[in-house]
């Protein structure tokens, strides 16, 4: 009876979770959708309590309290800019329990003589998806926070390398289902799982960790799913699917977003194809630079603006200057918007994050699609910290190596306000045309203090 | 293949075509907070190392277990707090929000 009470509750999660995923479509219920799914989670645990096979309550209460004192400070503490990391290491947490439990499980099945094909089949599945989770992940957190060069460290024959690893652990695979009492492949096959992460994510560059954070998220989901599969639970089968797709999702679209294929992400560092930027024809013209007074007077009387931030901007910590900025012209009867590109900031989403913290109203923050229709109209377009992102090579020039890339259409608009550090290129190396269009003034400084003396001059305007 | 196997794959599949069908319906102003939240959701995995860590099967796999036990309610907890404390930020324009319920009012009213 209480077997099928707990599959009740675990029913009942499952209904919350999913109600809480189809929340997140709407900013105004997604808050209260999440809180149901903490309470569906509660109602889990609490079931999973009554289990037959808990007979003793010490390590877990041990093992909680540990990973509650852990959480909470992961949660409340973190600031937002830390955000990409952040994720990193809890998918690293996670797919940690998942191997874990699946090699604790093959040891319990090992000593009692139960091991069944299928149930290590699963296991294995299991161990290889959490194995590489765990290093991938730790490796993402180190690169994102700047622990380890964020550089892509290539040598050769690398592909090579982790295709025979990958070849190995299939081959442990296929000999454990063969003969599943097989202790020394079984600790091979974790090790291998374990060394493969690493070298999977040594390659791959900073700007392309938000690829990487979302496909490793989809990682821990498959990894869930099997140990549902192992264990006979349809929670972790139902969550872990979700998981993974959610991971799966994100990751095509930001690729696709960065004007790369996904083998190209996993495989090919980026700036190797040097000689396409030679061969490119560089802008023609000069950039003019401006003042901030200048630039003020232009926004004070400007109808239509639209904010272009980029993750220059998240670097100087500017984001409640630039909405600061933005009230300033709206009380002044402006109409501000704010343009995100889908990989503005280093996650999924990330410089929507940032600027709503920093107060600015989630109906002002447009999408690229929906924003570049808008260009036209708009009096100002102010880029902050953006380059490559807004680069009109991206769609004239064929020869440019970031040919293709979907980029908002700031040379659209009436006149546009670049604000940059100095004349260097972008991430890519690329020169940008935008710079040196006639309607493109400069202003050149630290990102933070230019919003400053823009505000400034605009209350005195 | 057991049974119980088939209908596990059922589910999973199941499961997949919800997933997408809902995942592509979410925006991407919440990606984060969408991350951060099946980050969370996945500690569900902590039912799994519970049975583990209370099983009593030897030191070794209790141990593992306690381990998993950790880092699943680290995620869970440290996942639900910081998706909330995100979503809070996301905050309509004032005037919106007054034409909004004011929206909602007289539509509410309509009817009768």
């Amino acid at each position: 009876m209480s077997q099928i009470l707990i599959q009740v509750a675990y029913l009942f999660a499952a209904f919350l979770f999913i109600t809480a995923l189809r929340s997140l479509g709407r900013p105004d219920s997604a808050r209260r959708g999440m809180q149901l799914a903490a309470f569906g989670m509660a109602i889990a645990i609490a079931a999973t309590l009554f289990q037959a096979r808990i007979v003793s309550y010490e390590w877990i209460a041990a093992g909680a309290a540990v990973g509650a004192i852990a959480g909470y400070p992961l949660g409340m503490w973190v600031p937002m800019t830390a955000m990409p990391q952040r994720i990193a290491l809890s998918h690293a947490f996670g797919a940690l329990a998942a191997t874990l439990v699946g090699v604790g499980e093959y040891i319990i099945g090992f000593s009692g003589g139960t091991l069944v094909r299928s149930t290590v089949a699963a296991l294995c599945l299991e161990v290889l998806f959490g194995g590489v989770t765990v290093t991938g992940s730790l490796m993402a957190f180190g690169k994102l926070q700047e622990i380890l060069p964020g550089r892509p460290l290539i040598f050769r024959g690398q592909n090579t390398i982790n295709a025979l690893l990958l070849a190995a652990c299939c081959c442990c695979v296929v000999w454990l289902i063969a003969f599943p009492a097989h202790v020394v492949i079984f600790s091979v096959m974790v090790a291998l799982a374990v060394l493969l992460g690493i070298l999977f994510v040594l390659p791959i560059g900073g700007a392309d960790m938000p690829v990487v954070v979302s496909l490793l998220n989809s990682y821990a989901g498959l990894a869930a799913v099997a140990t549902g599969f192992a264990i006979d639970n349809n929670i972790l089968i139902i969550v872990g699917a979700l998981d993974g797709l959610s991971g799966l999702i994100l990751a095509i679209a930001m690729s696709k977003a960065m004007n790369r294929s996904f083998a190209n992400v996993l495989f090919g560092a980026f700036g190797s194809s040097d000689a396409a930027t030679l061969v490119a024809p560089g802008p023609e013209g000069e950039m003019s630079s401006t003042t901030a007074e200048d630039a003020a007077l232009r926004l004070a009387y400007a109808q239509r603006v639209i904010m272009v931030p980029g993750y220059g901007l998240a670097v100087s910590q500017a984001q409640h200057q630039m909405r600061e900025l933005g009230d300033l012209i709206e009380k002044r009867g402006g109409d501000v918007r704010y343009a995100i590109h889908p990989v503005a900031g280093r996650m999924p989403g990330h410089m929507n994050v940032l600027l709503a913290e920093a107060g600015v109203p989630y109906d002002k923050l447009i999408d690229m699609d929906e924003i570049n229709e808008r260009f036209v109209e708009a009096d100002v377009a102010i880029v902050v910290g953006a380059n490559d992102v807004v680069n009109p090579a991206a769609r004239t020039n064929p020869a440019s190596p970031i040919f293709g890339m979907p980029i908002l259409k700031v040379e659209d608009a009436k006149s546009v306000l670049v604000l940059k550090r100095g004349k260097g290129k972008g991430f890519s190396g690329v020169e940008n045309d935008l710079f040196v269009d006639p309607k493109t003034s400069m202003l050149f400084g630290d990102a933070r203090q230019s919003l400053l003396d823009l505000a400034l001059q605009v209350k005195v305007a | 293949m057991a049974t119980t196997t088939i209908i596990q794959l059922f589910v999973f599949m199941l499961a997949g075509f919800v997933g997408v069908q809902t995942i592509n319906r979410i925006p991407p102003l919440l990606h984060t907070p969408l991350m951060a939240a099946t980050n969370a959701i996945s500690g569900i995995s902590l039912v799994a190392s519970l049975v583990l860590a209370g099983s009593g099967d030897g030191i070794l796999a209790t141990m593992l277990g306690t381990i998993a036990v950790a880092c699943a309610t680290a995620n869970i907890v440290g996942g639900f707090l910081i998706t909330d404390r995100m979503l809070s930020m996301f905050k309509r324009t004032q005037t919106a929000v007054t034409e909004n319920t004011r929206g909602s009012a007289s539509s509410a009213g309509s009817p009768s």
